[in-house]
């Protein structure tokens, strides 16, 4: 007797999303994997080398060289960025370009199910993205202290803040139009530009610091920097950066869910 | 016959190897309405696409309004409202703000346009969505839309591929009794269709296509005149066995057609034969005595469905 | 009354380029600003900020750290060094913007040239249309980011207003060639290559730093890239400097500019005549 065996269904529903969407993603393995190789060569050459050859001329900054400043929040950056978009397209794709949720509806998997599915699948791609970002880093010898291999789960924390988020608001919005355009401009480059990710964030005057503050990008790059050379962070700080992301993360899913629910179920 | 519109001698059209439109000879007359009637991929919108100077033939000769697509393409448009197969609404505009610019594409004055809109949004029975996007219309209301805007710049040829697919029912009525409307108007319609139904309610004439050629070219009652007879058997016996009784039920019916789901029996009086059968003690599942239409036209002249 | 557009395509039958151009490339920037009215007005401002948060971020916290950059004029802050490049970079991205994507999204998403092009229009009418209209938005961006650097005290003579034409040029060129390059596009995935290409142009463009971090050879590929010659050709209008350099920076964009347009028109028309 052939049966979708519910049970089976009911607890790993999100484990077979995921599938399918990383089964999607294995058609274009090439070209994420160049990128996940060719992007951080490109930005620690051009701004590493390039503006760390002005900085580092200069007086340097925290004490390091540009380069193992950077690196970290270069590793964040990236993790966020990917992980953005590898929620924000299926998402879209879900609800309105092929309408393949309202397929996946139709079983017996749930709307949250769903969500977490297109989120777990984004987290993998980050993963492969964020290990080979940090080998590149390793080469370039811009990694310092010994607990340089924890920066790889800090950017995965990163990455899941963001993505979390992202779901929530890419399930929200019924009409793309400019929705990228505006995710782009008005979230992903003041975040790339003001969260203390080229220098300092207490270089910034104080109203602009605020920014920085609830940037996931900066509470990651903090937590990079404090392990990847000796930058210092207390007990405290440490205890907030993570408690920060982590609340994005369980906050962002629990939205989805219920946005994921409210859309599939009317 | 009146003044000749279109006229197609030994149109050609071929992509590589492929030939989708294989020599084809045709004339429209003035304010006439006229149909490609075929399935998907006989060429017909290919021959539109070359008819509205957007497409070169390969070779043959073609004059529309007597002038030449290949040589005065801008001046052939300006004479034709064309509708294409898929919808190209400018999205981010409204009703009215569709009808406008396409009219300014035209280089027509924004006083004419204006004066023109009220009277193609009450054409199109739009009056009420005239400041709305269009991405919220629906379907059918899209349609009508596309079909007032191409009216925008008073064409003598309205060219409409394939009008009302993707509608329903109710909406491919509307749409049926704006073009009829025209049509008593005067303006020369081009229609390409693969529905029988609409063929028969639209079309004075008709050309039948089927792999880039002309089957057959009449009216529709003149077609089916010609090429079936006055009345339809549709008998069922189930899939097993239709095919079993096709060789008991040939001798009795003029001619029979054999589909999968089921066995078409033509004769003069549907209702007689269906009598005979039933005589002969052989009860089919189903039966439909129905009048002969241009799909067993099309039936005949091929050997194929219209719709597949 | 009757409709004259007949009489109007008549009355063009022997001007130039009767068969592609129908005079009215003033309609499709009609229609552009129709819809830029109603709803794309949002994608379009928020471009001019990006620029700005670039030099608001690298000028001045980067330039906290890096001081000032000696050049031939005399030392000048970072900000002052890099503005010319944000400048030209952003004339890049709004041209590549609105010739790229956008006109991929109207070639075979929407099919709205496939509607033009069934009226009397021509594509020379399309292509110059969209042309023109990337180019206003340039010339505007242009135009704010410059009185932005004015009013950061960042410039130091009017020659600085150069920038404005100088920026708009580098906007046709990128326009005319991106648009040329996206007809002969199919797919979403082959639109990915202009990031593939634009973005090391950007970081490798010197934009932030003196090109002389590079070795010889590797300084050669780079001027020969559009960006640079873009950079070059507003920094040295915007300084005044003019000579034999920045008439080589303005030839390569006529030339990119001549191309682009060439090839544009022929594409458009053999797609749509196909």
């Amino acid at each position: 007797m052939m049966s979708a065996n519910i049970r089976k269904v009911s607890r790993f529903g999100s484990f077979h999303v995921a599938e399918a969407r990383i089964r999607n993603m294995l058609k274009w393995a090439g070209i994420i994997l160049f990128a996940a190789v060719i992007n951080p060569t490109l930005y620690l050459v051009s701004i590493g080398i390039g503006v760390g050859s002005l900085i580092d001329a200069n007086n340097g900054v925290n004490g390091v060289s540009y380069l193992t400043f950077l690196a970290p929040a270069l590793l964040a950056s990236a993790a966020i960025q990917g992980s953005s978009d590898e929620v924000i397209f299926p998402v879209m794709d879900g609800f309105k370009w092929n309408r393949t949720f309202f397929g996946m509806r139709s079983t017996p998997l749930t709307a949250r199910q769903i969500s977490l599915g297109i989120f777990l699948a984004a987290m993998a791609r980050a993963i492969v993205s964020i290990v080979i970002y940090w080998i590149v880093l390793y080469l370039f010898g811009a990694l310092e202290s010994d607990t340089a291999w924890l920066a790889m789960p800090a950017a995965l924390l990163a990455g899941a803040s963001m993505a979390a988020v992202m779901l929530a608001l890419a399930a929200k919005i019924e009409n793309e139009n400019f929705f990228f355009t505006l995710v782009g401009r008005f979230i992903m480059i003041p975040m790339f530009l003001f969260s203390g990710t080229f220098y300092p964030l207490t270089q910034m005057p104080i109203f602009l610091q605020f920014f920085g503050w609830i940037s996931p990008l900066w509470h990651a790059t903090e937590l990079g920097r404090y392990l990847t050379y000796d930058y210092p962070l207390s007990g405290l700080q440490l205890f907030t950066h993570l408690g920060v992301l982590s609340t994005m993360v369980a906050v962002g899913l629990f939205l989805s869910a219920r946005v994921f629910a409210k859309r599939l179920e009317k | 016959m009146s003044e000749k519109l279109i006229v197609a001698r030994g149109l050609t059209k071929t992509y590589g190897d492929f030939i989708a439109v294989d020599g084809i000879d045709f004339d429209v007359a003035k304010g006439e309405s006229f149909g490609f009637l075929g399935p998907n991929g006989a060429g017909k919108s290919t021959t539109m696409r070359i008819i509205g100077a957007t497409s070169v033939r390969t070779s043959g000769t073609l004059t529309i309004l007597g002038k030449d697509p290949e040589v005065h393409g801008p001046q052939i448009r300006a004479h034709l409202g064309v509708v294409p197969q898929q919808d190209n609404l400018d999205n981010e505009l409204t009703v009215s703000e569709n009808i406008f610019i396409y009219g300014r594409y035209f280089g027509l004055s924004s006083s004419f346009i204006n004066r023109k809109i009220p009277e193609l949004l009450e054409f199109a029975q739009l009056e009420e969505k005239k400041d709305t996007k269009v991405e919220a219309l629906s379907g059918g209301m899209k349609r009508r839309l596309t079909i007032a805007r191409s009216l925008v710049s008073e064409p003598d040829i309205l060219m409409l591929d394939e009008p009302t697919t993707g509608l329903d029912p109710q909406a491919r009525h509307i749409l049926w009794d704006r073009l009829f409307r025209l049509k008593e108007q005067g303006v020369t319609l081009l229609i390409t269709t693969h529905y029988m139904d609409e063929a028969e309610q639209l079309c004075d004439r008709l050309i039948v296509m089927d792999k880039g050629k002309i089957m057959a070219e009449d009216s529709p009652a003149q077609l089916i005149k010609d090429y079936s007879t006055k009345e339809v058997l549709e008998v069922r016996f189930g899939s097993d066995r239709n095919q079993e009784m096709v060789d008991v039920l040939r001798p009795l019916a003029d001619r029979i057609e054999v589909l999968p789901d089921r066995i078409l029996l033509y004769a003069t009086d549907g209702e007689q034969l269906l009598e005979q059968i039933t005589a002969k003690g052989i009860h089919p599942n189903t039966s439909l005595v129905r009048r002969s239409s241009l799909e067993d036209v099309f039936l005949r002249l091929t050997g194929r469905s219209l719709v597949e | 009354m009757r409709s004259n557009a007949v009489e109007l395509s008549e009355g063009r039958i022997g001007k130039f380029g009767e068969k592609y151009y129908a005079g009215r490339p003033q309609q499709v920037l009609l229609r552009n600003w129709l819809s830029f009215k109603s709803s794309a007005w949002i994608a379009v401002v928020s471009g001019f900020f990006e620029p700005v948060l670039y030099l608001l971020s690298f000028g001045y916290g980067i330039g906290e750290l890096v001081g000032n950059i000696s050049t031939p004029g005399g030392d000048i802050s970072y900000a002052a060094y890099i503005a010319p490049g944000l400048l030209a970079t952003s004339a890049m991205n709004g041209a590549m913007l609105d010739s790229t994507w956008n006109v991929f999204f109207k070639l075979n998403e929407s099919r709205l040239y496939k509607a033009m092009l069934a009226t009397s229009l021509g594509p020379l009418d399309v292509a110059l249309g969209e042309i023109a209209w990337a180019l206003m938005r340039g010339g505007i961006y242009a135009t704010a980011f410059t009185a932005v650097i004015a009013g950061l005290g960042l410039v130091t003579s009017w020659w600085a207003l150069l920038a404005i034409p100088a920026a708009i040029i580098v906007a046709f060129g990128f326009a005319s060639f991106g648009m040329a390059i996206t007809s002969f596009m199919k797919s979403h995935h082959q639109m990915n290559f202009f990031e593939i290409f634009l973005l090391p142009m950007f970081l490798f463009s010197g934009a932030f730093y003196p090109l002389t971090v590079f070795p010889g050879w590797a300084q050669a590929i780079i001027k020969a890239l559009p960006l640079r010659q873009a950079i070059e050709l507003v920094t040295r209008a915007m300084s005044g400097e003019f000579g034999i350099n920045i008439l080589v920076n303005f030839t390569y964009f006529m030339v990119m500019i001549c191309v682009g347009l060439f090839f544009t028109t022929r594409r458009l028309n053999a797609l749509f005549m196909k």
